[in-house]
């Protein structure tokens, strides 16, 4: 190739490269600024704190704020325990080149491809149709009491779906405490438990913690999931038992955006919606990028 | 690590609250492991839960006359003559062909590939071989950003501002169809692409463009014949990983689609998934039903696809890092 055409093709791909990187960048931005412009107007505090009205053609969207933030507090408190010490069996008790080790890894990287959907069915079948009506059968039940969708099935059906999450960022988490203060500490005399305990979980705190965050902020937005498990179409009250259903901010833009019997006229207040989930999710994210910088600006300055 | 915890040299001469406390390490160390099996359980009650569901298909003799193998994936004379592919479950007679779920699955996924693999994966290389440093560090956090985002907000924005645009440019005679739901997917799929590829691209050792420049390639020449072809397996992955995404993605395609179970190839027809389908029909659905186990059935299929393509994406990307750090060293 002579030096101008090669100069000429390797411009003409260097610019084409850019030109994806910039059309992916373009579309974010015009999903956000389209979000933002037609929705920001409608964010009030009677918005945030009422329950919808007239058929959900006006009023707030208090109760599906609740709801989501109660699915993803329990999913929460359900996903953690188990999801930080499968990490730490995978980092600091496995023997190395241990087999049963591998086929949880191969485990987790499975779930984490597992679709969302498919977690619903399985939230369906086993939750509320084989652990609920096993409950209200051993309790004696009359009437279904556990076997129906509710907020504790569908918080645990997110539990499993984001299991994943938590386990790979928790792994990375414990990867980046030195070595050096787990064999310092058990030369000082202290056994494995009390390392784990005293050392090595303090120092991977705030990769555990962005861990949580993440967990919750994918959790907060999925809507299959919990489409038969617990999401309800409309319900003024709060959910009050673990068995009840609840309103959904996901579950309310998919419900608005395509059964309204009047799209134009919820439009505003679908785009108030939507501005909230977004933000919801894009805060817990940021919080997520804030806590893992700062953990490596530190990490960066003890070496 | 351990080993002067976990064998004692004189063992009885151990004191009592010394065996206390080796017995508690013990116990710590049995339940740690006892977690561990949760991931494991969990894929396998998901596939024992799900699986349990849709055998009711094969178990309940009205069921299998309802909706036979035969009846699923071979032609119909619907209503009489003329063989044909029809899904629809809740009709009088009912018509259970999963033909045209495959269909619109395959074209909204091929759609979106079509899209997301392109962008995904320049971007990529754009990001790992041409951008400045402070570029790169930008463009990173924007496209897990653009991961964050909810899948029901990617079809909400599909449905409701990319449908007219699309229906515009293409000349469609329908606002939702089968390339707006391909459309809206590669949204979502684009991060999945972008991520891998870019780790699978940055892995490639440095020594490798350092010898390429040295022999007088240029930039391009050395991230086109050098950098690219060492990091094929995991930029296969990448694809394949999106496209298992795809596939299985519900809400946006739920939205976006139409959700008709026409057969056709035309991108400008509406066109209903496998997912979208278990997602529409589950809620209104009798417990126990051939139609309800026929939607569990659809699910068994999605999991068994995803879990291939999973298998073969972990084994394409373990297989650059071995390719790469085995040939380094």
């Amino acid at each position: 190739m002579k030096p101008g055409t090669r100069r000429a093709v390797g411009l003409a791909l260097t610019s084409l490269t850019a030109l994806a990187a910039f059309v992916i960048v373009a579309v974010l931005a015009i999903i956000l600024f389209n979000i933002a412009e037609n929705g920001a107007a409608g964010v009030t505090w009677t918005f945030l704190t009422q329950p919808p009205e007239d058929g959900m053609m006006g009023g707030g969207i208090f109760p599906a704020i609740f709801g989501t933030a109660a699915l993803t507090l329990l999913m929460t408190v359900a996903v953690m325990p188990v999801g930080v010490l499968t990490a730490v069996y995978l980092h600091e008790y496995a023997p190395p080149n241990s087999l049963f080790a591998r086929i949880v890894r191969v485990a987790v990287v499975n779930l984490a491809g597992v679709p969302s959907i498919v977690f619903g069915l399985f939230g369906l079948g086993f939750f509320i149709l084989f652990v609920g009506q096993g409950m209200d059968r051993a309790l004696g039940h009359e009437e279904m009491y556990w076997a129906q969708p509710g907020l504790l099935w569908a918080s645990l059906t997110l539990a499993v779906l984001t299991l994943p999450v938590v386990i790979v960022s928790t792994e990375e988490a414990l990867r980046a405490v030195p070595m050096d203060h787990r064999t310092a500490s058990l030369a000082l005399g202290a056994t494995q438990s009390q390392t784990l305990a005293r050392v090595v979980l303090p120092g991977a705190l705030p990769g555990i913690l962005t861990g949580a965050v993440l967990a919750i902020s994918r959790g907060a937005g999925e809507v299959a999931p919990i489409l038969f498990t617990g999401a309800a179409y409309f319900l003024p009250d709060l959910p009050t038992h673990l068995n009840s259903q609840f309103m959904h901010l996901g579950y309310h833009t998919y419900v608005m955006a395509t059964q309204s019997p009047d799209v134009e006229a919820t439009r505003p207040l679908l785009y108030s919606t939507v501005l909230v989930l977004l933000l919801l999710t894009f805060a817990l994210n940021l919080v997520a990028v804030i806590i893992r910088t700062r953990t490596r600006r530190k990490a960066a300055g003890a070496h | 690590m351990e080993q002067g915890l976990s064998q004692p040299l004189v063992a009885p001469s151990l004191s009592p609250a010394a065996r206390r406390r080796q017995l508690r390490e013990k116990v710590i160390a049995g339940l740690i492991t006892l977690m561990a099996f949760t991931g494991i359980a969990a894929l396998i009650l998901i596939i024992i839960f799900v699986a349990k569901e849709a055998l009711g298909l094969f178990m309940d003799a009205e069921a299998r006359h309802e909706a036979s193998l035969s009846k699923m994936f071979l032609a119909q004379d619907v209503p009489v003559g003329r063989p044909a592919f029809r899904w629809q479950p809740v009709s009088k007679v009912p018509k259970v062909s999963m033909i045209p779920l495959f269909v619109g699955t395959l074209k909204t996924t091929v759609v979106s590939m079509m899209v997301a693999v392109p962008l995904g994966v320049f971007g990529a290389l754009f990001a790992a071989e041409f951008a400045p440093r402070r570029l790169r560090e930008l463009l990173k956090p924007v496209i897990e950003l653009l991961a964050g985002i909810p899948s029901v907000v990617l079809g909400f924005f599909a449905l409701m501002v990319m449908s007219t645009v699309v229906k515009d440019v293409f000349h469609f005679d329908r606002p939702l169809n089968a390339m707006l739901a391909g459309l809206g997917l590669a949204l979502a799929i684009v991060p999945v692409i972008f991520t891998v590829s870019e780790d699978a691209l940055t892995a490639v050792p440095r020594s490798y463009r350092e010898a390429s420049l040295a022999l007088g390639a240029t930039p391009w020449e050395t991230a086109w014949k050098v950098v690219l072809p060492a990091a094929a397996p995991g930029i296969l992955a990448a694809c394949v990983l999106g496209f298992g995404r795809a596939i299985g993605e519900t809400m946006i395609v739920l939205m976006a689609s139409g959700n008709a179970d026409v057969i056709s190839w035309s991108l400008g027809d509406s066109a209903r998934s496998l997912s979208a389908t278990i997602a529409a029909e589950m809620g209104e659905v009798v417990v126990g039903s051939p139609h309800y186990s026929l939607l569990f059935f659809i699910g068994v299929q999605l999991f068994l696809f995803t879990f291939v393509l999973n298998m073969l994406a972990s084994t394409w990307t373990r297989r650059v890092v071995r390719k790469l750090t085995g040939g380094a060293a």
